[in-house]
């Protein structure tokens, strides 16, 4: 083998480790570190398991806000067919309010969703893609109108 | 008038464009003369039309001339004039017209200096005006800045008011300063490719444009993860957001390139893995402008939600990707293989450094647009997040960093890892000291955390041992400053990442007006929040008073503003930088009864994470002012170099 040969039979075999590597470890971190996006109407229908942080997305509920003791928030989000109460502790978004689009982080314990993180859109016109994804699978989605 | 005239120099710079483009390429078959003349007429000719139109935009937005669609869409009188001005590059269209301003200001700038001889700078002529063309049709039929509106509304919409942020005005210029800058690198690599002189002197060439790139995503990004620092309220510095994300590929892969080209200038090894990151780079930020730009992502970035334009960016991806990569296919075989070298050797070390942090990229494309994939062919919807990186890209660079401090200390060709490991290993004592200090002294939250501070040491007291050995040998230059600087500055940052890892504390509750929470040593009394107002905008003020031992040092003033124009709210949080750590405060929602829910962060160290980011860059200057300094003083010396 010439040198060139052999530099290039190594640069390749260093690829391919590196590769192999790499993918392994991307495949390992993707089976466990992703976080699913369900809508409300999907926990009523899908066995969404108990305990397992996921996503959720709807607006929130007219009338369902309730906040105390302390920092904590109750309110329900739906999609126009479906409702699923949350809790949540601390601070609320600086566009939260009812009747407005919201994604929340989080799992799902007795059948409260309690969440860890909740955001709102963060200008008047704009809506979560997932918010209105699932309003338009619920049939609850007016093009043009929030 | 303004609008018409920005339009016509529109359409001007597109016909500049094409000819730059076919007269560049035609240059680049002989041996310059008169296409190769037309060529560098045409870039300075774009590059005085794209101002023009640059221009008449901004003087629209400064005068706010809301019979311009744009102008009326994202400014406002009531705007301050340093966002009114800022505000021309914060919309869609306004943003394309910078890009392609930056593009024009590389071309001429690669005319001008005729680096690497006639051929070369023609076709790398060439293909920046096949790119220029491409932005400007892009432009005039997607995203024409200049569209009127009849009757012009008495006032405007607005700018978003996370964009009204001193640091919004800088940090996407200094990014597309980035990204059009890659274009410059990869115009090079074409123009190697056509005409074969990819070699030691065309990495001397292009190095000049790669290293103003790398300059300016360092920059962008440390001033953009600074700006989401301190205005969305969360107390974090990263968020792995995918926009993010997608500055942050370009430049790791321009990090690869840098050193990479370091090698083929100066032994000719990896002419053609050099080309190729070159093109990988640019290709990173086409596909990050189509992440941002086209609609696909939701953020405060993606402007406009038009399939339209996002089609369009995607066609160019693919002609401009496929096209570069199918150029290497049928060229990079002719290239010319460089000298061989020992497996012990600086060449092994940057190609090493080159592997991972390709890997690293590749870990965070993966990341990125696994749930965009997901998301178009299963209707899944998923958010891939930090856990994710943090087992993937973490231990990819922490091997990485383990590495960075040899390659410095390796001969060329043939290094002596011996005398490496000899000098060197004082930096790892006080690595190996500080890391167990930290874990018996300072109980840190993390061990990763504890690790990341020791590598830190590590980098920092072996570029401080290296440039005390090279001053002592005589040999610190220019680039021994710069890879000095670059790599204690990457150091610096990680210690105070290393830092917020393993000492952030936090805590968030709700005051009434005399409460007070308590937070990693400080107390912070609500003493109330009162109403106020700014030129745009009105806003609830906590006044909370920070005690220490129950004496007070500070009051902090963070707000929440309502933008009625724009009819949005955003929070403005107090930082307060007291000696070497953060305090954080941002003000949540109230609770009712005059009381509001209080964050607070305490981050410990953090303002080095981003004096870092300055610290590497200002390494990037010092080669790049080196190797100015020689063209400019001594050209004759450098063209026979070359």
């Amino acid at each position: 083998m010439t040198p060139k040969k052999r530099r290039r039979l190594y640069f390749a075999i260093a690829l391919v480790c590196a590769g192999a590597a790499g993918a392994a470890l991307v495949v390992r971190a993707l089976q466990d570190n992703v976080l699913y996006f369900y809508s409300p109407s999907d926990i009523a229908v899908k066995h969404v398991p108990q305990d397992i942080s996921f996503r959720i997305g709807g607006l929130v509920a007219k009338g369902s806000v309730a906040r105390g003791p302390g920092a904590d928030v109750r309110f329900v989000v739906t999609d126009g067919k479906t409702k699923v109460p949350v809790e949540y502790s601390g601070s609320l978004p600086d566009l939260f309010r009812e009747g407005q689009g919201v994604v929340a982080t989080g799992a799902l314990h007795a059948g409260v969703f309690q969440a860890s993180e909740v955001l709102a859109k963060h200008d008047e016109r704009y809506m979560p893609p997932e918010v209105v994804d699932a309003l338009k699978r619920a049939g609850r989605w007016k093009e043009g109108g929030t | 008038m303004t609008g018409e005239i920005g339009l016509l120099a529109l359409c001007l710079a597109l016909a500049l464009a094409i000819v730059q483009s076919f007269a560049g390429l035609a240059g680049a078959r002989g041996s310059g003369g008169n296409a190769a003349a037309i060529a560098q007429g045409a870039a300075m000719g774009l590059l005085v039309f794209v101002s023009l139109a640059f221009g008449a935009l901004i003087y629209a937005f400064v005068v706010s001339n809301f019979s311009i669609l744009d102008v009326a869409q994202n400014s406002h009188t009531a705007k301050p004039l340093l966002y009114k001005l800022t505000g021309a590059w914060g919309n869609h269209e306004g943003s394309m017209v910078l890009w392609v301003f930056v593009l024009s200001l590389y071309s001429a700038f690669i005319a001008f200096a005729q680096r690497g001889g006639a051929r070369l700078t023609s076709a790398a002529l060439g293909v920046q005006g096949l790119l220029a063309a491409a932005f400007l049709l892009f432009i005039l039929l997607t995203s024409n800045p200049f569209v009127r509106l009849d009757p012009p509304p008495f006032e405007g919409a607005g700018l978003n008011p996370l964009l009204q942020d001193p640091g919004l005005a800088f940090h996407p210029p200094l990014l597309y300063f980035g990204y059009v800058g890659l274009s410059a690198a990869f115009a090079y690599a074409a123009a190697g490719l056509i005409t074969g002189e990819a070699d030691a002197s065309w990495a001397r060439a292009a190095r000049p444009f790669m290293l103003a790139a790398w300059i300016a995503l360092t920059l962008g990004i440390t001033g953009g993860s600074w700006w989401a620092y301190y205005t969305l309220g969360w107390g974090g510095f990263w968020f792995w957001d995918p926009v993010e994300n997608a500055s942050l590929m370009p430049w790791l892969i321009a990090t690869a390139l840098l050193h990479s080209a370091l090698a083929t200038e100066r032994t000719g090894a990896f002419r053609t893995w050099s080309v190729l990151l070159a093109i990988m780079g640019f290709s990173l930020s086409l596909v990050g402008t189509f992440l941002v730009r086209s609609g696909v992502l939701t953020s405060v970035h993606a402007f406009a939600n038009d399939p339209e334009r996002g089609f369009f960016i995607l066609l160019m991806l693919i002609v401009a990707i496929g096209g570069a990569l199918a150029l290497f296919a049928w060229r990079a075989p002719k290239l010319e293989s460089g000298t061989a070298f020992h497996p012990v050797s600086r060449e092994m070390l940057l190609l090493l450094n080159n592997l991972l942090l390709t890997a690293a990229a590749a870990t965070v494309f993966v990341g990125t647009l696994y749930p965009l994939a997901l998301d178009a062919w299963l209707g899944k919807k998923i958010s891939v997040g930090a856990p994710y990186f943090a087992i993937t890209f973490a231990p990819i660079f922490a091997v990485l960093l383990f590495l960075v401090p040899f390659g410095p200390r390796l001969g060329w060709r043939r290094g002596d890892l011996h005398s490496a490991v000899r000098v060197l290993m004082p930096a790892m004592g006080v690595a190996v000291v500080a890391g167990i200090a930290v874990l018996a002294i300072a109980r840190p939250a993390s061990a990763a955390g504890d690790g990341a501070f020791a590598l830190a040491t590590w980098l920092i007291a072996s570029s401080i041992i290296d440039a005390l050995r090279r001053n002592r040998e005589r040999s610190f230059g220019w680039s021994a400053a710069a890879s000095t600087l670059a790599h204690a500055g990457l150091g610096i940052s990680l210690i105070g990442i290393a830092a917020v890892l393993c000492w952030k504390s936090e805590a968030s509750d709700v005051l009434a007006p005399g409460k007070s929470l308590t937070v990693g040593g400080y107390e912070l009394r609500l003493r109330g929040v009162e109403d106020t107002q700014g030129p745009n905008y009105f806003a609830k003020r906590g006044n909370i008073d920070v005690l220490r031992n129950g004496r007070v040092i500070e009051t902090v003033s963070p707000e929440k503003r309502t933008y009625p124009a724009e009819g949005q709210a955003i929070s403005k949080t107090a930082i307060q930088t007291t000696g070497i750590s953060d305090l954080y405060v941002a003000l949540g929602d109230e609770r009712g009864h005059g009381s509001w829910v209080v964050r607070v962060y305490v981050n410990p160290l953090a303002p080095l994470i981003w004096l870092g980011g300055i610290v590497m860059a200002l390494g990037g200057c010092a080669s790049l002012f080196g190797r100015l300094r020689l063209w400019v003083t001594k050209p004759f010396a450098y063209a026979a170099a070359e």
